[in-house]
């Protein structure tokens, strides 16, 4: 967390219009604007433009085909032209969905409000309710309220609103939620503000952008269901719309199939416009650029070319990383580099410590060594060799994970830094011990629960048996990184990547681990590499270190010599930082560096 | 666990029975001119007094409810208005019809979705867009739409398929088959493509866990990885969708039995609104909620199972 | 808590706490309410710092959310410049904002990212009604005070890195030019360089305004560097609190002794040392613990 501008700046107008053009841009959220526009203008005006009377029958005209005596589309049974009552029916159809979707709005957004925002009482009845209503089949509350209140799209649609209201509902409260909590909204009540106004200022303009997008969603099904209701036989006969249209081109289907294609596609599209609108409004809202980054760290990486020398010379280390350069792609062709030029080597039974703050890119490097980077990561250059084994492919820019899998689990191991996110909460403790030991070593069941059992011992947890029948939400964080340092060292690894293994642990739980950690290095003369912000901890386990920043490796060497004198600048000034040994009160920087502007940007994820 | 399954019972009963008594003031309370309707306009006012009388419509409010949920308990819906047919002789006789159908549907659609999803989270690129797609493609027309469409193409122009008419599993198992393909088709396509969507986003969510790199470090293959962590984090966020989308097709079904002409529930719940039979359509609406409470029950009980945090809570 | 009461500011002094219990009501039918602190007593004078030092889950940021009016109190008493405020309405609150601030540990959370930052810092200054251009001139005064260039006022908080937005928050904090500041874990999300430099700032407003903090730290380090007086707290108590010198260099109770030898010493030989101190710390409680074991 250096202290640069991460991004440049962008107000917030420019972000909300280009949502709105990152929609023109998609071509799904244009058609679906176009369309959905067309409609609103044929709702407005279809009456006026209306050819002839939607209602007029003319038996004689009855079925005519599209094209005859000025019917556009043609006549249906009675002989009422087609296009005008697909124009007209426009109108029913959009002022029905708006009033389900209002409906819906109105009693979802403000239960949704209260029950998020004061939790209580009132949120687990209207969440009793909400549960309810989602476990009624619409139509069939619907056919029961049109058989009791009687047949009108305004009643059935009000019913409708209630039925999707728990949508809203739902999203209202979890948004709100996810809010309420949040560190802001405390500030806002230390500042004494009034709930109102912390819910119009703070809570409201959260809920907005998955509303609308509900909304939109709401509309479309809406109009499904009304449609479907007015085919049953359940709307009004006497108003032309699009439902009643498709019953009667559905009972001609055998003599003129071609009056249900219509309403069919009217129904069809405006729908689906709505869906659309919907998913493409979501996207454009999730695909909000993350800020691009002022300028790219460097757009053409150094490709290592003596790789075999170096290899060579590997060969007499655990492990020998030599100007390994990892990077992501970004959009437009530029690479974000976040691991440049990095050597370094591990021997058996040496620990060697990587320091840095956060973005110097200390744990790319482990993962690197672990074949575990994410799928978009590319090596850029450079080699790693463990016991001689190359681990960059011949082609250069992926790791090689057929030798990496034969390597991990059994002679690589990783401590992750959160104990509890590293387990799967799904599975007892003792499964997710026991099942790489059959699988991967290849023991019995019987030996790897015995085994497994062993190393819960060994790693000091005194009741075994029952931390091995234990799910992992009911182990305290630092029994959880027992159970993984457990999980870790059960192959007899000769190289163990730790990863910031104490970040999370509190201080006391950080001595027991670290403890441990060196009892089980010297017992398995394990070579380590420990990831670690903290020099406290590299002084406590660490033979050697090296310092790294913004993907760089600043120095390397012998622990003592790097904490009690080091050479570069950095590392003093990372030193310099600690308190243990400071005057109490005393200005811990030299100067009071204003914050620069047009830094360079930080690496790092 | 015990209590779990206890307390998740207990609320299915208050669900079923706040419904059924609301629907039945909510129906009974403006069944006033059934009468009439039942007569036709040439009887005379002292017949349609009589009639009254029979149906009990001369009787308070609450002491038909009261008369009602007596019967219902000891599971008699009273008969039906028109046809004097007991009510729940007349269901059971076509619950076979909409089971089958929506049954095979939501099998279809698990397997379907679950495939597709994982496809799309694993894969991504190009397979994932077009999983997109087609998705929203297939979620964007309406059920009955398709269902028209399928009729017009399949029945009436390629004459593949029949048209109408359902065939029971006993008398002949083509036929029946025959009978259901098409609504099934016409059921499956929203339900696929929501319920892929899901997956795949439940999927998406749980391979970018923690857990899964540090698995993968213990060298596990992916593909155990895979079927057996991921799946089974991914499987509660699947199991709730396809819940949902079952009680979906129980509303779909009305539609489509109109369309495709099967005796079913849903047919039978259209004539009694129709109709104004109000002791159908009262049954109609119990079964229904009850088989919805049965459902949502067993997707709890399965996720609690796979998920041991949810038995806590 | 023995030794408490001999530096006492006075019965004057800013703040006083006594006997503060906090208990949240417990999760399911008829659960035990969970008692988050049980008897708090602390107190902090005029321009001085209490360092407030505990483990995850000891009640350390439940005491300064109590003083804030984030947690429920359910017994004891909070005394701010001679007035109760354990049980102040919102109005009261608002009154109160003006001398009693805070500052958050996350500074990713505490400011709301959909608000420019001139905006998140007038915000407590337009509630105690202030006037817009007031507002602006205060802000411009606060930027400054915190080394924010004035710039800052029309850009969002995601354009700041970890050290900056945390510095808006505490220049939000001042704007009121509160007499307390309650900070909650302010520093430990920050890394160690930028932690150094939040911590000269926090010192050096205190130098210029005369401001107290109740300061909310898990590390002991920190709460040495900054603090007059240090309390430790264990288990919702507090377990020791004195001179911050001697809390955190010489402590008497086994649980701080404890916590002072586990945080390790940037150089090897002075942490091996540390080490076995520790180990042999723990056997004498060890020992001790089976002696009061038998004795009882």
């Amino acid at each position: 967390m250096t202290e640069t501008l991460a991004e440049t700046p962008q107000p917030e107008a420019a972000v909300r219009t280009g949502v709105f053009r990152r929609l023109l841009k998609n071509p799904l959220g244009l058609t679906a604007l176009i369309i959905l526009g067309i409609v609103v203008l044929t709702g407005i005006f279809g009456p006026v433009i209306a050819p002839f009377d939607p209602n007029k029958a003319d038996l004689v005209n009855a079925l005519a085909g599209p094209g005859t005596d000025g019917h556009l589309l043609g006549t249906d049974s009675a002989g009422r032209d087609v296009f005008s009552r697909l124009l007209v029916g426009a109108q029913s159809t959009l002022l029905a969905a708006a009033l389900a979707a209002v409906v819906a709005l109105l009693i979802g957004l403000p239960t949704g409000l209260l029950a998020g925002y004061f939790g209580g009482k009132f949120d687990s009845v209207a969440s009793w309710c909400t549960n309810v209503l989602m476990s009624l089949p619409a139509i069939i509350i619907l056919l029961a309220a049109s058989a009791a209140l009687g047949r009108s799209v305004w009643i059935s649609m009000t019913v409708f609103g209630v039925l999707m209201s728990p949508g809203m509902f739902r999203l209202t409260r979890t948004s709100v939620q996810a809010v309420r909590n949040e560190l802001y909204v405390d500030a806002a009540r230390v500042a004494g503000l009034s709930t109102a106004s912390i819910i119009g200022k703070h809570i409201l303009f959260v809920v907005r952008a998955p509303l609308i997008i509900q909304t939109s969603i709401v509309c479309g099904i809406a109009i499904a269901i009304q449609a479907a209701l007015e085919f049953l036989g359940l709307g009004d006969p006497l108003t032309p719309t699009w439902g009643v249209m498709l019953n009667e081109g559905f009972i001609n289907i055998y003599g003129s199939p071609i009056l249900a294609v219509w309403p069919g596609l009217a129904i069809s599209l405006t729908v689906g416009s709505f869906v659309v609108l919907g998913n493409a409004l979501r996207d454009a809202l999730e695909d909000a650029p993350k800020f691009k980054r002022t300028k790219p760290i460097q757009l053409t990486p150094p490709r290592t070319e003596s790789v075999q020398a170096v290899d060579l010379a590997a060969a007499d280390h655990l492990l020998s990383v030599s100007r390994l350069g990892v990077g992501y792609p970004q959009q437009g062709g530029a690479t974000k580099v976040v691991v440049a030029d990095v050597s370094f080597h591990v021997d058996r039974g040496e620990v060697l410590g990587i320091v840095g703050e956060s973005g110097s890119g200390k744990s790319q490097t482990a993962f690197s060594i672990l074949g575990l980077l994410p799928d978009e990561a590319e090596i850029l250059g450079g080699s790693i060799s463990f016991d001689g084994i190359p681990l960059v492919s011949a082609g250069g820019n992926r790791l090689s994970q057929g030798r990496l899998s034969e390597l991990r689990g059994k002679r690589i191991a990783y401590i992750p830094q959160e104990p509890m996110s590293n387990l799967d909460p799904n599975f007892t403790i003792g499964y997710q011990l026991v099942r790489p030991l059959t699988r991967v070593l290849g023991l019995s069941k019987a030996e790897a629960t015995a085994r497994a059992l062993e190393l819960l011992t060994i790693v000091g947890i005194t009741n075994p048996q029952r931390t091995f029948d234990a799910y992992p939400h009911e182990v305290s964080g630092g029994m959880a990184q027992r159970v993984l340092i457990a999980g870790a060292v059960s192959c007899n690894p000769d190289l163990l990547i730790a990863d910031e293994p104490t970040t999370a642990l509190d201080v006391t739980v950080q001595a027991e681990v670290l403890d441990l950690l060196r009892d089980l290095q010297a017992r398995f003369n394990m070579g380590v590499v420990l990831v670690t912000h903290n020099f406290g901890v590299v002084a406590d386990l660490c033979d050697r270190v090296v310092v790294m920043q913004n993907g760089r490796v600043v120095e390397s060497g012998d622990v003592r010599t790097i904490l009690r004198a080091p050479r570069e600048q950095y590392t003093r000034t990372l030193l310099g930082a600690m308190l243990e040994g400071k005057t109490p009160m005393s200005t811990l920087t030299v100067t009071e560096p204003a914050p620069v502007f047009d830094a360079p940007v930080k690496v790092g994820l | 666990m015990v209590s779990f399954i206890v307390r998740r019972l207990i609320s299915g009963v208050v669900v079923l029975f706040v419904v059924s008594s609301l629907t039945f003031f909510m129906l009974y309370f403006s069944a006033t001119s059934v009468a009439r309707n039942i007569l036709g306009e040439s009887a005379t006012q002292a017949q349609v007094h009589l009639k009254e009388i029979e149906l009990g419509l001369d009787q308070p409010l609450f002491s038909r409810y009261f008369d009602w949920l007596g019967g219902a308990l000891s599971g008699n819906f009273g008969v039906s208005w028109f046809n004097s047919q007991p009510v729940v002789e007349s269901i059971v006789g076509r619950l076979p019809t909409t089971l089958s159908i929506v049954l095979v549907t939501i099998v279809i659609a698990a397997v379907l979705a679950t495939l597709f999803g994982v496809a799309a989270a694993v894969r991504r690129g190009w397979v994932d867009r077009l999983l997109q797609i087609v998705s929203i493609g297939a979620s964007a027309i309406p059920q009955f739409v398709v269902a028209i469409v399928l009729v017009t193409v399949f029945a009436i122009g390629l004459q593949l398929l029949p048209a109408t008419g359902y065939v029971p599993l006993t008398d002949n198992v083509g036929g029946w088959l025959a009978s259901i393909t098409l609504p099934i088709i016409a059921l499956a396509i929203g339900a696929v493509a929501s319920t892929a969507q899901q997956v795949r986003s439940a999927v998406i969510t749980v391979l970018s866990r923690d857990y899964v790199r540090t698995l993968r470090s213990r060298g596990l293959a992916p593909r155990e990885i895979l079927f057996r962590h991921v799946l089974r984090g991914a499987a509660p966020a699947g199991l709730t969708v396809l819940s949902l989308q079952f009680i979906g097709m129980l509303g779909g079904v009305v539609v489509l039995e109109q369309i495709f002409a099967l005796p079913g529930l849903g047919f039978l719940a259209l004539q009694s609104t129709t109709q104004g039979d109000m002791p159908v359509l009262m049954g109609v609406v119990v079964y229904i909620v009850i088989i919805v409470v049965v459902v949502n029950l067993l997707v709890d009980l399965a996720v609690g199972w796979l998920n041991p945090k949810a038995r806590v809570s | 808590m023995n030794a408490s009461t001999s530096d006492q500011t006075g019965p004057g002094g800013l703040l006083r706490v006594d006997n503060l219990i906090v208990e949240y009501p417990g999760t399911g039918f008829r659960a035990k309410p969970f008692r988050a602190l049980d008897d708090v007593s602390i107190h902090i004078g005029a321009g001085k710092t209490l360092g407030l030092v505990g483990e995850s889950g000891s009640g350390k940021t439940t005491l300064g959310r109590a003083l804030l009016g984030l947690a429920p109190v359910s017994g004891g008493t909070i005394r701010f410049d001679n007035e109760d405020i354990s049980q102040a309405s919102r109005s009261k609150r608002r009154a109160l904002s003006r001398d009693l601030q805070v500052v958050f540990q996350d500074p990713y959370t505490s400011l709301n990212p959909s608000m420019t930052v001139g905006d998140i810092l007038s915000e407590p200054l337009t509630v105690q009604g202030k006037s817009r251009s007031d507002a602006r001139r205060r802000v411009r005064e606060v930027l400054d005070q915190v080394g924010l260039p004035q710039d800052a006022i029309g850009r969002m908080p995601r354009e700041f890195s970890g050290g900056q937005r945390q510095r808006v928050a505490i220049a939000r904090a001042l704007a009121l030019s509160p007499k307390l500041i309650v900070c909650d874990e302010p520093v430990s999300a920050l890394d160690l360089t930028t932690q150094a430099r939040v911590l000269d700032l926090f010192l050096q407003i205190q130098r210029d305004t005369g401001v107290s903090y109740l300061f909310v730290s898990h590390d002991l380090d920190v709460v040495r560097h900054i603090s007059h007086r240090v309390a430790v707290m264990y288990r919702g108590e507090i377990v020791e609190q004195g001179p911050a010198g001697q809390v955190t260099t010489t402590p008497e109770h086994p649980y701080t002794q404890r916590l002072l030898l586990a945080s390790p010493v940037p150089d090897p030989d002075r942490q091996e040392q540390r080490r076995d101190n520790r180990r042999r710390l723990l056997d004498e409680q060890r020992a001790h613990d089976i002696q009061a074991g038998v004795a009882a």
